[in-house]
């Protein structure tokens, strides 16, 4: 088996790894850091990104305006040090970008134009028309070409961690073009895989979406936090679940029920207005908007289509000149992928699962308990987002914590011994592994797809936007039978040269580790927060729960569960108000 | 029309198929399905040996890029409906060399986007706490349509250039060069223009304008390329002109 060694490993090529790849050439030029990506880097899913980055830069807003609306966004679960360090070094971050070349959009004197996204007080979302998330990816891409000491193993997927004594020292990753393991050292590994949103059957996320990191870290004993707070988007095109970005309501877009009604007034969410109303109605958060859609959906207000419910979203009262200068890639995604023209039609929409609130336990640097091992980005959860994320927070923590934990992980490699001889072991292991676990068994074994969506149908139907114990209970029953079942899977393809039936096997068995920590975090959450809603115990209960889950794999069984109190800083718990 | 279609899918399989080979699928035919999907039902249903890439299925993250009934395309984009009744023939994308199946090796064109410096370029970067660098919407638009590349690799496949002269920097890379030069902030493009006029650069297009017709995103290299072109003819005469040191 080749080894490889250097100092710092970065496991994902999205917004997250390449800030901190940048951050470590600039801050560390003499760290020898690589970016191992399963796919090439300007395909991650930050490309996917539409509306925004919040950081305030307006003379009217201020840190603590940002804070709070995060905080209250996120039900009083983030850790308000944390949130503190987020909103300081946000601005800068979005600067940085701007130096970088990142197209923001302007203002007609040249300074940088914000938006309002939901939740917020104030305007503070920075934007590039509504292809953020794509200009900030090859901004970063392009901007890392110039650092030739950023190594980069693209299309290289990763199996597992090399822990020893205590210390991650590396990965094992497939080189997807040969079919070859190799073994990659490392005295500090990064993990920045992003989300894992394919573990529904409805998600605004791209195929890659599989909680990788999440998962690797998982079984190298590192907890997983706050697990049970999956967010979903209002607003998914039904059938492809593509996002129709929270841009198209904070430019004035309405939601309306099978009768033309605004109905979120219906639920605590203000008073309709003919222009939008910050933190009011349609700019209320991601999670109140989506559980009054399935209110609807009870009411019997919502509309029938060929793929469920839905409700419309309307944006012709903007006009042809608005809709085509601030949010283009809606209207084309629109006609594309629907067959619609928003400029004249209704929009359908139903919620997607969107964003994972939680993630790998890290600390404010970005560290996780396991020594050598940091993480950023939606794989991680620091906390800032806590139980609902805010809109166009999270293209801004992708910068500010990819920085941070790049920086740390940088730190930490200078400081470290070289990796043990011990990890080169493992590593010729896990070939052994994925040789027997993983042989092309033809006929009689469980079928890949098969397996994919039962998971997908026992989440949606267990662990969607409300939940109960009942159901909570028969998910984990049927996650635990399908890792089972997964142990003889009949795999098609035995050759080695860009075989993607492989990885999508690996990739299923990271979900399932996932998804059995989402239904345990939050069969054993028995209150309602944020995203996190139990139809059998509907109130918050700060006495328990103003804590965070810690899921922890075991061998054998269910996950152990522990909590760690929530960090408070200056604002005690309150109640959410939107629109009064 | 039934409800099935046939794919007919080029196999190439390294150390199995001396050459590329056609094999025939049926699959349903669904009206909302696109080629990715017929491709995907493969994959999921009859055969799991078929490779090819994929990821966002919302045309931004240029994975997907194929020939389809011999037109480059984002199968993610093309419906079924429109090459009914079939059968529909699905190729990887011609220029490049193919690794296994539909998908090609595109490690030519990063190692292209790398030499034309697609970065901002300053002598020197005015500190973060002075806040933005300034540019007005107008100067945004300057270069906006060339940011707007998603690097699908759609123009390469439909180059006449590209297969002839193995070294040319291609559509994409010299739209992505325009894009920096033609940026307010940058200082680079001086250097730039350098680059992209050699021999395999911007001289080697003979304006075909393949590159707009299939772009996904139109971006419009060839108007790129043309602009490019009359840039470093005008700094040629300029540096022929004028003494060295004028403005």
């Amino acid at each position: 088996m080749e080894e490889h060694a250097h100092d710092v490993l970065l496991i994902g090529g999205g917004g997250a790894g390449l800030r901190a790849a940048i951050a470590i050439a600039e801050s560390h030029p003499g760290i020898d850091v690589a970016v191992v990506s399963k796919v090439y880097p300007m395909r991650s899913h930050t490309v996917a990104a539409e509306g925004g980055a919040a950081a305030v830069i307006k003379p009217e807003d201020s840190l603590d305006a940002h804070a709070y609306d995060t905080i209250s966004g996120g039900d009083w679960l983030p850790d308000q040090d944390a949130v503190e360090d987020f909103v300081r070094e946000a601005p800068g971050e979005l600067l940085r970008l701007e130096r970088w070349g990142c197209p923001w959009s302007r203002q007609p004197d040249g300074k940088v134009a914000v938006r309002p996204f939901g939740g917020m007080k104030i305007e503070r979302t920075w934007y590039a028309a509504d292809k953020t998330g794509f200009h900030l990816l090859h901004t970063l891409f392009q901007t890392s070409l110039k650092y030739p000491a950023v190594k980069r193993y693209d299309e290289w997927f990763v199996t597992r961690l090399l822990v020893d004594e205590g210390r991650c020292q590396g990965v094992t990753a497939l080189e997807t073009a040969s079919g070859r393991l190799h073994a990659l050292t490392a005295r500090a590994v990064l993990i920045a895989t992003g989300g894992c949103g394919r573990v529904f059957p409805f998600t605004t996320n791209a195929n890659i979406k599989n909680g990788d990191g999440m998962a690797l870290a998982y079984r190298a004993g590192v907890p997983l936090k706050d697990m049970e707070f999956v967010q979903y988007h209002p607003t998914g095109l039904p059938f492809t679940g593509i996002l129709i970005t929270e841009a198209a309501r904070s430019e004035g877009g309405w939601l309306v029920n099978r009768d033309g009604y605004r109905y979120l007034q219906d639920y605590d969410l203000g008073r309709p207005e003919p222009r939008p109303v910050l933190r009011s109605m349609e700019l209320g958060p991601r999670d109140r908007l989506s559980q009054a859609f399935v209110k609807e959906v009870q009411k019997g207000r919502t509309v029938d289509s060929p793929h469920g419910p839905v409700v419309h979203l309307d944006v012709r009262h903007l006009g042809e000149a608005v809709i085509d200068a601030r949010i283009p890639f809606v209207r084309e995604l629109c006609l594309k992928y629907e067959n619609i023209d928003p400029v004249r039609e209704l929009i359908p929409v139903r919620p997607v699962v969107h964003y994972m609130m939680g993630g790998v336990h890290t600390d404010r640097e970005g560290a996780t308990p396991l020594r050598g091992l940091y993480a950023a980005g939606e794989a991680a959860c620091v906390s800032i987002n806590g139980a609902n994320r805010l809109g166009s927070n999270s293209l801004t923590e992708i910068l500010v914590y990819g920085a941070r934990a790049g920086k740390a992980a940088a730190r930490f490699a200078a400081e470290a011994p070289p990796p043990s001889r011990a990890v080169l072991a493992q590593a010729r292991d896990e070939e052994r592994r994925l040789a027997e676990d993983l042989r092309p068994r033809r006929g009689g074994g469980e079928r890949l797809a098969d397996l994919r969506a039962e998971m997908h149908r026992s989440m949606e139907g267990g662990a969607g936007i409300y939940r109960d114990a009942a159901g909570l209970g028969a998910s984990a029953a049927k996650i635990r039978e399908l890792q089972e079942r997964g142990r003889r899977l009949a795999l098609d393809d035995a050759s080695l040269a860009f075989n993607t039936e492989l990885p999508a096997a690996l990739e299923l068995s990271y979900m399932l580790d996932v998804a059995e920590a989402i239904i345990l975090s939050a069969l054993r959450r028995t209150e309602s927060r944020g995203s996190h809603q139990r139809t059998d115990h509907p109130g918050r209960d700060d006495a328990r729960f103003l804590a965070h889950t810690l899921a922890f794999r075991a061998e054998d069984g269910p996950p152990r569960i522990e909590y760690l109190p929530v960090t408070l800083t200056r604002w005690p718990p309150g109640e959410r108000v939107y629109g009064r | 029309m039934g409800d099935t279609v046939l794919l007919e899918v080029q196999r190439y399989r390294p150390g199995v198929d001396a050459a590329p080979v056609w094999q025939v699928y049926e699959v349903p035919y669904r009206r909302e399905w696109t080629v990715l999907d017929a491709l995907n039902h493969v994959k999921d249903r009859l055969d799991g040996t078929l490779s090819f890439r994929w990821a966002c299925r919302m045309g931004v993250c240029g994975s997907c890029g194929m020939m389809v009934d011999g037109e480059p395309a984002l199968t993610c984009a093309v419906y079924l409906e429109r090459h009914l009744p079939g059968p529909i023939r699905v190729a990887p994308l011609k220029g490049f060399p193919v690794i296994r199946d539909l998908v090609v090796d595109i490690s030519g064109f990063l190692e292209k986007l790398r030499e034309v410096r697609p970065w901002i370029v300053r002598a020197v970067e005015k500190p973060l706490s002075e806040g933005e660098v300034l540019q007005t919407p107008e100067e945004l638009a300057m270069y906006k349509q060339e940011s707007m590349c998603i690097n699908c690799m759609l123009c390469y496949s439909a180059c006449p250039i590209v297969p002839l002269e193995p070294g040319f920097l291609g559509p994409a890379a010299i739209a992505i060069a325009q894009r920096y030069n033609q940026d307010s902030r940058d200082e680079g493009s001086r250097e730039r223009l350098d680059l992209i006029s050699r021999k395999d650069g911007i001289w080697s297009c003979t304006f075909v304008s393949e590159c707009t017709t299939v772009c996904p995103k139109n971006v419009d290299p060839a108007g790129a390329i043309q602009r490019a072109k009359v840039t470093a003819t005008l700094e040629w005469f300029r540096s022929v002109l004028l003494p060295r040191g004028s403005p």
